[in-house]
Parts: C-alpha cells; structure tokens; sequence
C-alpha cells in the first residue's frame, strides 16, 4: 500500500450478481507506465473488472486506490476527467457521420461567440493525431474510416482528456495482422509518453509481445500476477484452466446411429473457410473457439439465414439446398439462437403461439388455426420441458430467460426438429435453469436428435459434447473426441496455435 | 403482471373513451342519440373503416401505407370510366378496379419488404404520383353517367341497415378470421415485434410483409367503389387526406405504430370514435376549422397514451 510504482491498486473487490460471483476479492496492482495484460476465460471477471476501473459499475465492497487516494466508487464522468481513466471497448463509441475532430470534443466544443468553432477544433485535432504519429484529416467523417483507423481516433479521444490510465478490451479483434502491428506501435509509444495502458486479450500472443507484466483471473478470482519476460504460454494456460470440472453434467450412454447431417467444404464470401463436418443421430457435437471464430456464422450458414458461397449440404445423407431458414425447418432442422430475445422468441405473442409457430400447419382446422389444438400441442410441452407457467397464454416475454429458452426449444419439438443447433444455450441462465437445460439436451440427444452446441463456456463445452470441434478464425483447427478433449488442447486449438 | 395490467388499460381506455363521447354528444345534443344518427354515422365511417383493416395489417408489420388516398382516388377514376366510356357491366369493372388496386400495393410490398426502401418513402411516392395518375386519366374533369344499378353498393340498404355498412362489418369479421385465426395473419403480428426472430422460425418474412401491403391497397380499392357508389362521380381530388384519418383510427384503436400489438376489435372503436367525433361536432355547429384542430389533438393524445403506455411496460 502507498507503493510509489502502482498507479491503480485494487482492494478486496468482490461485485456479486445473481447466481454468479463475478468479481472475488480481487487485488491487482497495476505500476506507473506498464503494460498490463489480464486474461482470463470467458466469465473470468475481466470485463466486470474494467467496468469497475472505469466507474460503469460499482463494487460490493473493497476499494480502489489510485495514487495513493483510496476510492470506494466513482462515476464513469470522474473517472475520465477527475481520475485520467479512459477505455476503449469492442464497440466503439463513435458517430459516423461526425468528423474526426468533432468526434474528439463530442459534449465538449470549442465555441467561439456561443458557436462552434471547427477552425479550431481541426487544429488541435490535428496536433493530436500527429503526436500519435497518424496522418489523418480530422476533417474526415469517422464513417469513412477504416475499423482500425477508428480505434486510433478512440485512442486520440483518449488523449485528449488528458488519460493517464488507457484500458484496451480486445483490440485487435478486429484488425488485421498488418493493423495489428501498427496498433502495437502505438500502444508502445503510448507507454513511452507516460501512459498506463491495462491491455484484455484472449490471443497468449499478443501479450507476450506486447505486456510487461499479466494477471491471470478464473472463475473471478486473482490467480496470479506475472512477470511476461518470466512466464511461458503454457504457465499461462494452465493457469487460466486449471480447474476440475465438476458434477453439473448429467452422464449418459451415448449410442450414435446414422449420419443426420454432413457438411462438405463449406465457405462463405466473408469469413468461413471450407468446412467439413459430420454429425450422426444421437450424437452431441460440440463447436469450441474465441469469439469472432466463426462459429454462429457457420450456424447460421447450415440454417439458411446467411449465404454460403461455395460447399454442400446433405441430411440424412441427401444433398439438399437450403437457402431460407424456412428450408431448413422443412428439413426438420432448428436453430435455437444466442440472442434470444431478439432473434428467438416473438416477445408480444402468448406461450402457445410461441411454440406452435413453426409449425402452425400442424394445428389448423378446416384452414384455420384451432386454439383448441394449439393448447393441446403447447401444454404436452410444456409438461415435457417443465416450463414455468401458470397457462400458456401468458406473454412469452414474461418469462425468465431460461424458460424462453426452454419456448424456443418446444417450438422446434412441436415441428419435430431431428437436428437442433444451440447457440450458446445457456448464456444468460441462472445456475439451475443451466442445469436443466443440459438435462434436456441430453434427452434430446438420447431421443436420437442430433445436437449441435456451440459454446464458449469451457466447462459445458467439455462436460456435454460427444466430440469437439474447434474453429480458429473461420477454420477447422482441430476435432477432439471424448477423452483426449482437455482444456489446454481446446484453447491451443482456439488460439490457432 | 405489471405489463398485463398496463395492457389491459390500454384496451379498456379506449372503450372508455368511445362511452364517454357517446353520453357527452347525448347530453348536449339532442339529434345525436337517434337511430337515424347512428346509422347515419356507421355508414360515414364505413369506407374508413373497411381501410383501416387493411391498416391494421400494415402498422401491425410495423410499416405505414400513405397511398390509401390516392388509390381511393384512381379506383375512382378507373371504377367510373369503366362503367361509362368503356361500357363494361358492374361486376368486371369492380374486379378490375379491385385487381388495379391490389397491384399497387403488390408494387408497395414489393419496394418495401423485398428491395428494403423504407414504407414511408415507398407510399408517400405511390401516394403523389397515384394521385397524379388519377388526374392524367380523366384529364383532370369529374366521370359522369354510371349505371344506376351501380348506386346500391354505396347508397342501398339490406333492412334498416345500409350496406356500406353490412359491408364494413364482414370486413372487420373477416378481418379478424385473418388476423387470428391464419398462419398469415400470426405471422403479421410477429413481424412487427420482431422481423429476425420470424425469419429464424422458418418464415418468408418478405412475402408476408408484401402481403399486408397488398391487403391494404385491396380493401381500400373496396372502400373507393363504395365511395364511387355514394357520390355517383368519379372525383379525382376525392379521398385527399383520407392516408391521415385511417392511420388516426387505427392508432387511436390502440394498434402500436411499432407494430407487434394491438386487435382488430379495438380498432372498430377507434373508427367509431372517429366517426363520432366529427358528428358531433358538427351537430354542435363547430365550424370545420375547429374541427380540424381536435382531430390532431386527438391523434396526439392517442399515441402519447401508446408510448407512455409502453414506457411503462419497459
């Protein structure tokens, strides 16, 4: 405590949410002028972390001290203009239509007789840029700018509230490897003008090029603070999964049988390439890799909803041509989305109407939907996936995210879906709703369904899939079956190493 | 629970209102509450009425159709001249006029759920452009000399009650068949909550939105033959503005202009209210004017109340 080195220290932080201890009673001390990485799985607390540094969210308890004064909470306004805390997240906070310059002193103007004076904004925009050594327009629209350029202007905004402390969230997610060394650069020179920068990644890579020292958080605790120089990837892996799975995970005899779906060499204009794949009746197959591999991409293309541009489909070992969604279901395929609410469920509709949606066919009398059968179909499942409702009129979006989950998935029982792809299926679920939920695929799957999940829980990816299929940027980077499917070979896999 | 309950005062609020109205104009007026009235304002809202349905379906998709007016105007136009220069009996020149109808708003669906141009710049375009149309194809004078048989759609009775308005009342009922009782119809209801999620349950999104289009432009080439029938001309100014009365009847029944909500019942009161409005403002001698200025008032307090509504809910 009251260490010179440390600019940002954090004290005992826990922050608790319902069913899941994000943060727990975290210590992490960040020096004057280093690059910090943190990394971690999904759900380690890395992105709870941030929010707390940057004063989006409050902690439950501990503090935070930053040059030696001891804070319990601060506003995000604070900690940008008081404080010198600035972030730079995935999705950047930019207005296209506005101008560089005018992007940088967005709620803050420079005025000249009460009006705006760009003269002047362009000039000190321009000073900026050229300190960070970017040869830009600041008169240039944002919306012209390339994703990488953006960054840079989120960079300059950064800079120019005067940042001490620069908190990166996966930047080079979006960047190409030319981008990404540029963007390195200037991170570097950044240290060297004095900045503080707490750097996120998943790519191992990165921070060994780049950090002077990592944090390794799981499952919300402070696993170890390193020395970059003195570490290796594989103290770090371990680190980051080293953990036992435990009994969530319903066992079960899987007896596969015939192949339901085959993928031969399928590619897309934007990010897959030719993927290839089998999945038999049965079988539960796992798809495992960072965010941005691909794979709700190569979901969606198998389903209809985006493009292929080349590779061939075939179920029950016919090539069939599925370019709608509406193919797919005909060929009794469902789809059961990560984004629920928006991509799932029909909020304003009741529970049966819900269900009975794709397959309305089945519930008509003499042309019309009969509410009778509708309610006779809707309350078998209802029964059968336990779904927590008093009746089945009840507006679907009244619902807890578990049991619309749960509604999305009686939609494709009641069309009698054989094969169902679960993105994500239990991202946003409390902990015992996750539970069942794995219970009801393994039935599904027991049924002979054939399932596909894709996930980026570690965990349930390991503990539910028959066989696992890692992607790496938009390619198959390896298949793991059963038992030689370990942690570490799944995240080197992910990391396309 | 808390949503249900905000939903329900929503629909009640509106019967409400249409009671409230009923016993002001009864109590001022002494014209207002007679049978003759009363029928006499049924069948000045039918033609609104039997539009509104078609409405409903589009503001359902979370769309809007401002060319209502001016396909009343060219199934004006195209109605008389049929029957007159063109000589054609009744019915073949209904169903054309009908099938015209239709085509206009096959043409707005297609632009708007297919090409993805916004339904507001689609049918404001359909909507000068028609009414253009309608002046180039009578050069501008009224079409005179329809054959009288024609004049029982707009101006006959079935009993006491006058056609139009048996008329609107099949439309409503079968209207609301469509609306709840067809895949289609569900499927309307779905796309204006959300469009994606329709899409991933296996729907031809792009067909079912072109359908509510094509619907609107259909029954309100209906409502343009009965309004042909009562006035006895082809009038090419005829039904300026009409766009703007049925989007208030539809809004005022409760149908949310984000779509996804709202019942085809609720919207037969919010024509009525309408209806009832003008009335009886006329028997209280309140100059059109004035007139002019409740009716917007009216259609501010309708979606202010949707929107508080729905902040509430959120």
């Amino acid at each position: 405590m009251g260490d010179e080195k440390c600019m940002v220290s954090t004290r005992q932080i826990v922050k608790q949410y319902p069913g899941v201890l994000a943060l727990d009673h975290v210590d992490i001390d960040i020096h004057r002028g280093e690059i910090h990485a943190i990394c971690g799985e999904n759900g380690a607390g890395k992105s709870t972390f941030i929010k707390i540094l940057t004063g989006a969210i409050q902690a439950d308890s501990g503090c935070i001290e930053i040059d030696g004064v001891t804070h319990t909470g601060f506003t995000p306004n604070e900690a940008l203009t008081r404080l010198g805390i600035s972030a730079i997240y995935q999705e950047f906070n930019l207005i296209p239509a506005l101008s560089i310059a005018e992007n940088l002193f967005l709620g803050d103007e420079m005025l000249n007789r009460g009006f705006v004076d760009h003269k002047a904004m362009n000039k000190v925009a321009r000073k900026i840029l050229t300190s960070l050594d970017v040869d830009l327009d600041p008169r240039l629209p944002v919306a012209r700018l390339a994703v990488a350029y953006q960054q840079i202007v989120e960079i300059a905004k950064a800079t120019r509230h005067n940042a001490r402390l620069l908190i990166m969230d996966e930047p080079t997610a979006p960047l190409t490897i030319h981008e990404v060394q540029t963007l390195f650069s200037l991170v570097r020179k950044l240290k060297e003008q004095g900045m503080t920068i707490i750097y996120i990644s998943h790519r191992l890579q990165e921070i060994f090029e780049l950090a002077d020292r990592v944090t390794v958080l799981r499952d919300g605790k402070k696993i170890a603070t390193l020395v970059t120089r003195e570490t290796t990837k594989d103290e770090l892996i371990h680190l980051m999964v080293n953990r036992k799975l435990d009994e969530t995970y319903p066992k079960r005899s899987h007896q596969t049988g015939e192949t339901i779906l085959e993928v031969r060499n399928l590619s897309t204009s934007s990010l897959l390439r030719d993927i290839s794949f089998t999945l038999a009746s049965g079988e539960i197959l796992g798809f495992g890799g960072l965010v941005g591999a691909g794979r709700t991409e190569l979901a969606r293309a198998i389903y209809g909803a985006d493009p292929r541009s080349s590779g061939e489909v075939l179920v029950h070992k016919k090539a069939v041509s599925i370019r709608h969604p509406r193919d797919a279901v005909a060929l009794r395929i469902g789809l059961i989305p990560e984004d629920r609410k928006q991509q799932g469920i029909i909020s304003e509709l009741s529970i049966k109407e819900n269900i009975s949606y794709s397959s309305f066919d089945k519930v008509l009398r003499g042309g019309l939907i009969s509410m009778k059968r509708m309610q006779h179909v809707a309350q078998r499942i209802i029964t059968l996936l336990r779904i927590a409702t008093p009746d089945a009129e009840k507006r679907v979006k009244e619902l807890s995210g578990g049991n619309q989950q749960k509604v999305i998935i009686a939609r494709w029982l009641a069309a009698d879906c054989d094969l169902l792809i679960f993105d994500e299926p239990t991202r946003g679920i409390d902990v015992g709703a996750k539970k069942e939920m794995y219970e009801h695929i393994n039935d599904l799957a027991m049924q002979g369904k054939g399932i596909i999940i894709i996930s980026s829980d570690m965990q349930e990816l390991l503990g539910m899939s028959d066989r696992i299929i890692v992607m790496h940027e938009g390619v198959v980077t390896g298949v793991l079956c059963g038992e030689e499917a370990t942690q570490d070979k799944v995240l080197r896999l992910a990391s396309g190493e | 629970m808390k949503a249900l309950k905000s939903m329900n005062i929503k629909r009640y609020a509106i019967f409400g209102v249409l009671v409230l109205l009923v016993i002001f104009f009864s109590m001022v007026t002494n014209t207002f509450l007679t049978t003759s009235n009363l029928l006499n304002i049924s069948r000045q809202v039918s033609m609104l009425g039997i539009s509104a349905v078609g409405m409903t379906c589009v503001i359902l998709t979370s769309g809007i159709d401002l060319s209502v007016g001016s396909v009343m105007a060219i199934v004006n136009i195209i109605g008389a001249r049929l029957m007159t220069e063109f000589g054609l009996p009744i019915l073949p020149a209904a169903v054309i006029t009908l099938f015209i109808s239709a085509l206009v708003g096959l043409l707005n669906g297609v632009m708007i759920s297919y090409v993805g141009v916004p339904a507001f710049i689609v049918t404001l375009a359909t909507m000068i452009s028609l009414r253009g149309l309608a002046y180039v194809l009578c050069g501008g004078m009224p079409v005179w000399g329809m054959p009288d048989a024609f004049r029982t759609l707009g101006q006959g009775y079935i009993g006491p009650i006058p056609v139009p308005v048996v008329i609107m009342l099949i439309v409503f009922a079968l209207g609301w068949v469509f609306l709840n009782r067809t895949r289609t119809g569900r499927y309307i209801y779905g796309l204006g909550g959300n469009q994606e999620a329709v899409r991933l349950a296996g729907i031809k999104t792009t067909r079912v939105g072109a359908t509510a289009y094509i619907i609107s432009s259909l029954l309100t080439g209906l409502a343009g033959l009965i309004m042909l029938s009562r006035i006895n001309t082809g009038q090419p100014k005829i039904g300026t503005a009409f766009e703007m009365d049925v989007i208030t009847a539809v809004v005022l029944g409760g149908v949310s202009m984000r779509g996804g909500s709202g019942s085809i019942l609720g919207v037969l009161v919010g024509v009525f209210i309408t209806g009832i409005l003008s009335n009886g403002m006329i028997l209280l001698n309140i100059s059109e004017y004035y007139q002019q200025i409740a009716k917007g008032l009216v259609l501010l307090f309708a979606v202010t109340f949707d929107t508080v509504a729905n902040l509430r809910k959120a």
